[in-house]
């Protein structure tokens, strides 16, 4: 008991000499580069998420045209489709939750 | 020209490895870099470690970075649950990193410019995470394409919108990192290239021209060092996302 007290106040006592010798800017410059790195690693998700549902859907429908000797038309049926999915993409990568 | 021609694609031929025993058993210059890149990590990790000292040296710091950043990626991303799949994760990340790494320099291979094992790896994420919800969920797994809160006559619609979207995960998943590691070295040997045709081309004016794609490299070499660090840690991050929605399921 009397161990986690000494700790917490030896937590203290090296903020406050932290905060002293620094400033409290440190941490939120930390934060800033964290969430900097984010952005960068989402901003290049963003652009192929929205492709790969497209080429998924028109792959599909291709197949699915093979299958049943409907040439072109379930692939050209997909097309909204796979770009409704591509947008579904984007929203869930943008990391707000959708509910 | 023709004759100087710049050959941006060759770099990424395969070729066998380690003299003639790899050409018999067809041990290519790629399994070499991942043999490579495994044997790095593993001696890292063990050199680290070694000391086990309460205030780490250089080596151990790094290797305890390593370790906490992943494992605050998995805790954050997945929850309390998230721990189980850390070494599946960890694994992930430091083979992507080190095989990112390994590329940048003169003479190795960057293995993650092969689609086939940008592929293979993304598609071994995207079945374990579909297997680790059909695992916990059983047959309500199926539920997951059914957005909640939506009429039913939109279901119809939607149910295969959110199938194709969850399809296209393996695809935007190693497409994503092969074409980021292709474009950067391609960059690379277009800028080298004209180099060599402004020296053939130009003499002794033109070798003092290839000053400005010599810089443009050099500032590239700093783009391509970030770029493999943020593709290892974006195919990390959305693995994590893909086990999460397969535990938690929303």
């Amino acid at each position: 008991m009397s161990e986690g007290q000494d700790k917490s106040a030896f937590e203290q006592r090296l903020q406050a000499a932290e905060d002293a010798v620094t400033g409290p800017v440190r941490e939120s410059s930390a934060k800033q580069a964290g969430a900097a790195q984010r952005a960068i690693g989402l901003a290049m998700r963003l652009g192929i998420e929205l492709v790969a549902a497209m080429v998924i859907a028109v792959v599909i429908g291709w197949g699915l045209d093979r299958l049943f000797h409907t040439k072109p038309w379930l692939m050209i049926l997909m097309v909204p489709v796979g770009m409704a999915a591509g947008i579904r993409n984007l929203v869930r990568a943008s990391g707000k939750p959708d509910k | 020209m023709a004759a100087e021609s710049i050959d941006a694609l060759g770099q990424f031929r395969l070729t066998t490895g380690l003299g003639p025993i790899g050409r018999a058993l067809n041990f290519t210059n790629s399994n070499e870099a991942m043999l490579g890149a495994a044997i790095v990590i593993v001696g890292i990790f063990a050199l680290g470690l070694k000391p086990r000292a309460l205030v780490p040296g250089r080596m151990q710091s790094l290797v305890e970075l390593l370790y906490e950043f992943v494992r605050n990626m998995c805790v954050d991303t997945i929850g309390e649950e998230g721990l189980r799949y850390f070494p599946l994760v960890f694994t992930l990340f430091a083979f992507i990193l080190l095989g990112n790494l390994i590329g940048l320099f003169p003479y190795f291979f960057a293995f993650t410019s092969h689609i086939a094992v940008t592929l293979a790896l993304a598609l071994f994420v995207f079945i374990f995470s579909t297997g680790v919800g059909f695992y916990t969920h059983g047959f309500r797994f199926f539920k997951f394409f059914v957005p909640s809160g939506v009429p039913g006559w939109l279901l119809p619609l939607l149910v295969p919108i959110e199938i194709i979207s969850y399809l296209s995960r393996p695809v935007s998943l190693s497409v994503r990192l092969f074409a980021n590691m292709t474009a950067g070295h391609v960059m690379w040997e277009v800028f080298a290239g004209f180099m060599l045709l402004l020296t053939a081309s130009l003499g002794i004016y033109g070798a003092f021209a290839s000053v400005v794609p010599l810089g443009l490299n050099v500032a590239l070499a700093a783009l391509e060092l970030l770029v493999a660090g943020l593709q290892a840690y974006v195919f990390a991050i959305l693995t994590c996302l893909y086990l999460h929605d397969a535990v938690h399921m929303h």
